[in-house]
């Protein structure tokens, strides 16, 4: 090639430039992150899940959110109110009065507990911690009770003021067996159903006499 | 028989074969082929000996022996191992239940109803609502005795709960372990016929607390002698079921210590009804001294008259 023999390349061109690889879009992970969100928007997730299952449990339907998405604040909260407002009970002395917060709060966990043990020793099909959180969710309406008897208590003392109070906690007491009920009976199987909604039933009839049998001072 | 004896063979065939395509699996065993012929076997033999057979519990102790170490396979580490002991349905509870409140005279409580499967539901939750009805009917019954004075001022007496419940599950936990070690200990001496395992008599004794649930609601009557009668005849119902279970166990040894150690499970059974109904609901007759008074100012009236 003879018009090639005077091409000579200078050693001073520098060689420069740019090499783009085309990246891929955004990874699907980094729309899961919830690291940056605000805190409030955590917050307000949580609680409107919290607040959902309220819901779920003050109208209990066939519906399996709360079993799907448990989580333990709820209960938590209710049993730290509860047990709150079970103080300031009657005493002359500190043995005969009513329950302290901690024997409150070993009752209601350690039977939650001890319940969802047993249904899962019978064969029942849920899970450890949907179990506890429906138990603890159900204690909703008794501790709606607790309030009611503590305004009512409020009033008076006398004969009314316990009819009224008796009525109101029988109620609720129905509504947390069935509602709790509702829920748990399903994973069991059918020929010993009985045998898991009775401690049930002894659970909330425990709750429901610390309710009732809360005297002022 | 021979059809029976077939089936037998056939069901082991399948299950010879399932075990070497996998070694590892645990075996569970099918209890009505080896159940059947036995019972057939014992139908043969004649009425009385059958009765006394089934106190003895003679024609099936070994098969009890089979199965026993066929069900608990599972490690006791693993949930499966416990939930054998809760391996019961609902009209099983019912069954036991009822076995315990109407004793058969003459029929063992552990061989009629609990036959090589004991469970833990029954006496763990009749113990539960045991210790729940006593403090609840004590309060109850204490409001009730002391409502028409000024001077009383209503406690929960939330601290009698814990207290129940240290005393029926330490009577109905710590008694047996107690039983079982004497009675192991006197078979290591005494060749005994009938023995029981440690669950069998947590069993027995669990569904025997049972009848006390309704004395309990029925001793909120504040009436001395309603709640003695109450007492002796809960005593007489369960105490009759913990004696026709251990006297055939205790009844081929030394006959002083067969007798004191049925007088043992007796007294030990009577000394907790005592102590709760002494402890738990306080005595009708101690708060009542107002009717003393108008009886002095009556006799008064007529010396004056007179």
């Amino acid at each position: 090639f003879p018009g090639l023999a005077d091409v000579s390349i200078s050693q001073d061109i520098p060689v420069e430039g740019e090499i783009t690889v085309p990246v891929g879009s955004q990874s699907p992970d980094e729309d899961y992150s919830t690291l940056d969100e605000p805190v409030k928007d955590t917050i307000m997730r949580d609680l409107k899940a919290v607040g959902k299952k309220f819901v779920h449990v003050m109208y209990p339907r066939k519906s399996s959110a709360l079993l799907r998405d448990w989580d333990l604040w709820g209960p938590l909260v209710l049993c730290v109110s509860l047990a709150l407002m079970l103080q300031g009970g009657s005493a002359d002395s500190k043995d005969d009065g009513g329950p302290q917060f901690a024997e409150v709060f070993v009752i209601i966990w350690f039977g939650a507990v001890v319940i969802t043990l047993n249904s899962k020793l019978l064969g029942g099909t849920i899970s450890f911690f949907q179990s506890l959180c429906v138990l603890g969710y159900c204690v909703l309406p008794l501790t709606v009770a607790m309030l009611v008897c503590r305004l009512v208590l409020l009033a008076g003392a006398g004969t009314v003021s316990f009819i009224i109070r008796l009525i109101v906690v029988g109620a609720m007491f129905g509504w947390s067996t069935l509602a709790s009920t509702a829920f748990l009976a399903d994973s069991q199987p059918p020929n010993r159903k009985a045998l898991v909604v009775y401690p049930i039933f002894l659970f909330y009839f425990v709750i429901s006499w610390m309710i009732l049998t809360f005297t002022p001072q | 028989i021979t059809c029976l004896v077939m089936y037998l063979f056939a069901e082991f065939d399948d299950a010879a074969n399932l075990l070497a395509a996998n070694p590892d699996a645990t075996t569970i065993s099918i209890d009505e082929p080896v159940e059947i012929p036995k019972n057939q076997h014992s139908r043969l033999q004649e009425p009385g000996r059958e009765e006394d057979d089934e106190l003895l519990g003679t024609d099936d102790s070994d098969k009890t022996e089979l199965l026993a170490g066929q069900k608990k396979s599972a490690p006791f580490w693993t949930f499966e191992y416990y939930q054998t002991f809760f391996d019961v349905d609902t009209y099983q509870v019912l069954d036991r239940i009822k076995g315990s409140v109407f004793p058969v005279p003459g029929k063992n409580f552990v061989r009629l109803y609990i036959r090589s499967n004991p469970d833990l539901y029954g006496p763990f939750w009749i113990c539960a609502t045991l210790v729940f009805t006593i403090a609840v009917s004590g309060n109850l019954s204490n409001f009730i005795i002391h409502l028409g004075k000024p001077t009383y001022h209503y406690v929960p007496e939330f601290r009698k709960v814990s207290i129940a419940a240290t005393t029926i599950y330490a009577y109905a936990w710590l008694v047996p372990l107690a039983l079982w070690g004497f009675l192991m200990w006197r078979n290591s001496k005494v060749m005994n016929i009938v023995s029981y395992s440690f669950l069998e008599i947590v069993c027995v004794y669990g569904y025997s607390l049972f009848i006390y649930i309704p004395t309990a609601i029925l001793w909120i009557i504040p009436q001395k002698v309603v709640r003695w009668v109450l007492m002796v005849f809960s005593l007489c119902l369960s105490g009759s079921v913990l004696v026709m279970t251990f006297w055939p166990a205790v009844r081929d040894d030394n006959r002083r210590i067969a007798v004191a150690t049925v007088a043992t499970i007796l007294l030990l059974h009577a000394l907790l009804a005592v102590g709760c109904l002494a402890y738990f609901f306080d005595a009708p007759e101690l708060d009542f001294p107002a009717p003393v008074i108008p009886a002095h100012n009556g006799t008064t009236v007529i010396t004056k008259s007179h």
